[in-house]
């Protein structure tokens, strides 16, 4: 239960094209994250997916049968709002057993159902309160009690964690990733955040414009990513990427190097630099390195905690040879 | 800072808002006074305000010369009828113009609201004509079925912006969760809209238990309701205004009452709490 398979799915709005022809794989049980910056179309997806867009064109399927046109009440999917979309006017009980309701299931087995989802999530103590009442993890916590009581094909969460704060939203992704563990049902993310895609994901599908650029796990994203806009985007912080002469030295249109695999030394090294603003975080120092020959924008550096350089000093920084990444003049990545 | 809210400021506020109070309500009052006068002492010059002899002379002779819970009847019926039936169709309609608009939504609604500027005077003939045919003439239904239809636009453009208030994310969560577009009207939107509906359906029965036009024009004796009861008191041989006045408090108290019970119900609402 659970395999979603997208074959050459179109969305357009009026005469805007969201989504050009994109066919996506989702197998049974994985967790698969749809990542990308804002307007991506990483929504719209999930949206066809559930059912609440329809395709301008295309074909979508669950478990091997077209459901292109079935209405999103037959799809055997839950989903998970960002904005929790709890209903206002149901105490947290009557909010889980809500779908169980919808689909006529019998009273004993409901209260079974709802009684086990609120031990999970730990809201057997606010059953009984409206969602007005609860705080933005219990809301969170409750719009996923009422996506699992129903035990569908696969769980939809759009955004889940954007309108929590950092500290819950760290709890959460771990009791998501949990979640997934235990259930072992199907679960396709969207977030724009990409330490979520990268921390919780089997499949990271990265996508810009409606394309999707790349397909695979956290760790092949990170290693061997296909093209700039990949490179760009997955990794934290970013890579740096850069061209002219220096790319040319190694035969290709831009180079990129990722800030941790760039040493950083003060008496010498490939490159020579300034440092402009140094970010002390204890476990790791960051250093923003201007006047490097290498590009206008300054070169990012990740050092150890206890690395003392700060602002104005001379750097001298080595890109790890094996860890650099070469691009084509289209941004394709050269092997 | 603050604005300083002085005692004497509060005691000026208090006076101004009751002196408006009373202004408003005035009129309402002296017809309920009236009511309590003998013919003579209703056309005194200067008048009476308190202190006159409390009669029940005029309810007595109003009792006599009609039948009060006939029109009553009729009025309730006509009311809360045409408000429920127009509730019927502006749900739905409402529903789809707030969550599913089309390119022409808006134009639709104001086409809706337009209907409204025109004077009722205009199309009077041809409306007495089809009732004339139909044999809806002075019948109960056929009062719902007008008033349904006048009152219709405002109704359904006061469930339009109380449900635009409605996140579509809850409705898009329903959906997900099973509910036919059914389960959903009835089980998340109509209880989530109910302060909104509840004032609807109370401003829709004050419109239609007030509405004079055609109720007065489209009755004689059977279907007749208060205005209808009250218009009777003002007969062309001159005008008898304790009689008037006593019609008058008989026939707004039933809808005073109710509004005066149903305006704390209005006024509290659900809290929206499911979506930050």
């Amino acid at each position: 239960m659970g395999r979603i398979t997208l074959n050459q799915v179109t969305k357009s709005f009026g005469d805007v094209n969201v989504i050009p022809p994109l066919d996506l794989e989702i197998d049974e049980g994985e967790f698969v994250v749809f990542v990308g910056p804002s307007g991506c179309g990483k929504s719209t997806l999930l949206r066809l997916i559930a059912g609440l867009e329809d395709v301008t064109s295309g074909r979508i399927d669950i478990d091997g049968q077209d459901a292109t046109a079935l209405p999103p009440a037959k799809r055997q999917l839950a989903m998970v709002f960002q904005s929790y979309a709890l209903y206002p006017h149901m105490s947290v009980r009557k909010n889980i057993a809500f779908p169980l309701k919808m689909a006529k299931m019998d009273k004993a087995e409901i209260d079974r159902r709802v009684g086990n989802a609120a031990k999970v999530l730990n809201l057997s103590d606010y059953i009984d309160r409206r969602p007005g009442q609860l705080s933005g993890g219990q809301r969170q916590r409750v719009a996923i009690g009422r996506a699992i009581v129903r035990e569908p094909a696969a769980f939809l969460f759009d955004e889940p964690l954007s309108n929590l704060d950092a500290a819950l939203r760290v709890g959460m992704r771990l009791e998501i990733s949990e979640l997934h563990n235990r259930l072992k049902t199907t679960m396709v993310y969207v977030t724009h955040d990409q330490v979520e895609a990268m921390t919780m994901a089997d499949k990271i599908v990265v996508l810009n414009a409606g394309v999707i650029e790349q397909v695979g796990s956290p760790l092949e994203l990170y290693r061997s990513p296909r093209n700039t806009f990949v490179a760009g985007f997955i990794g934290s912080p970013k890579m740096n990427l850069f061209g002219e002469a220096e790319a040319a030295k190694h035969n290709a249109a831009t180079m990129g190097v990722r800030p941790e695999h760039i040493q950083v030394s003060a008496e010498s090294g490939d490159w020579k630099g300034t440092v402009g603003v140094a970010e002390h975080l204890g476990s790791d120092t960051f250093f923003h390195v201007h006047d490097t020959g290498l590009a206008d924008d300054p070169i990012t550096v990740r050092a150890g905690g206890e690395v003392s350089l700060h602002n104005g000093d001379t750097v001298y920084l080595t890109p790890e040879a094996d860890k650099v990444h070469r691009f084509d003049a289209d941004g394709a990545r050269i092997a | 800072m603050a604005r300083a809210v002085t005692t004497q400021r509060k005691i000026a506020f208090t006076a101004a808002a009751w002196l408006i109070g009373l202004l408003i309500f005035f009129p309402i009052l002296w017809t309920f006074l009236t009511s309590f006068k003998t013919e003579g002492e209703a056309i005194a010059s200067p008048p009476s305000f308190l202190f006159f002899d409390w009669n029940l002379s005029a309810y007595e002779a109003v009792n006599e010369r009609s039948d009060y819970p006939k029109h009553f009847f009729n009025s309730v019926v006509i009311s809360f009828g045409s408000t429920a039936l127009a509730l019927l169709i502006a749900i739905p309609a409402a529903w789809s113009m707030a969550f599913v608009p089309a390119k022409r939504t808006k134009d639709v609604l104001m086409w809706m609201l337009s209907t409204k500027m025109l004077p009722p005077v205009g199309v009077l003939i041809p409306i007495y004509l089809i009732f004339r045919d139909t044999g809806l003439l002075d019948t109960r239904l056929g009062l719902v079925i007008i008033l349904t239809l006048i009152n219709l636009p405002i109704i359904i453009w006061m469930l339009f912006t109380y449900f635009r208030e409605i996140p579509g994310e809850i409705l898009e969560a329903a959906r997900m969760d099973g509910a036919s577009l059914k389960s959903e009207i009835l089980h998340v939107l109509t209880p989530m809209a109910v302060p909104g509906i509840a004032s609807t359906v109370l401003l829709n029965v004050i419109l239609a238990w007030n509405e004079a036009f055609w109720t007065l024009n489209l009755t004689a004796a059977n279907a007749a309701p208060l205005t209808a009861f009250i218009a009777s008191f003002s007969s062309p041989e001159g005008l008898f205004y304790a009689k008037l006045s006593a019609a008058s408090t008989m026939a707004i108290a039933p809808i005073l009452i109710v509004g005066w019970f149903s305006q704390k119900q209005l006024v509290r609402g659900l809290t929206f709490g499911a979506v930050k």
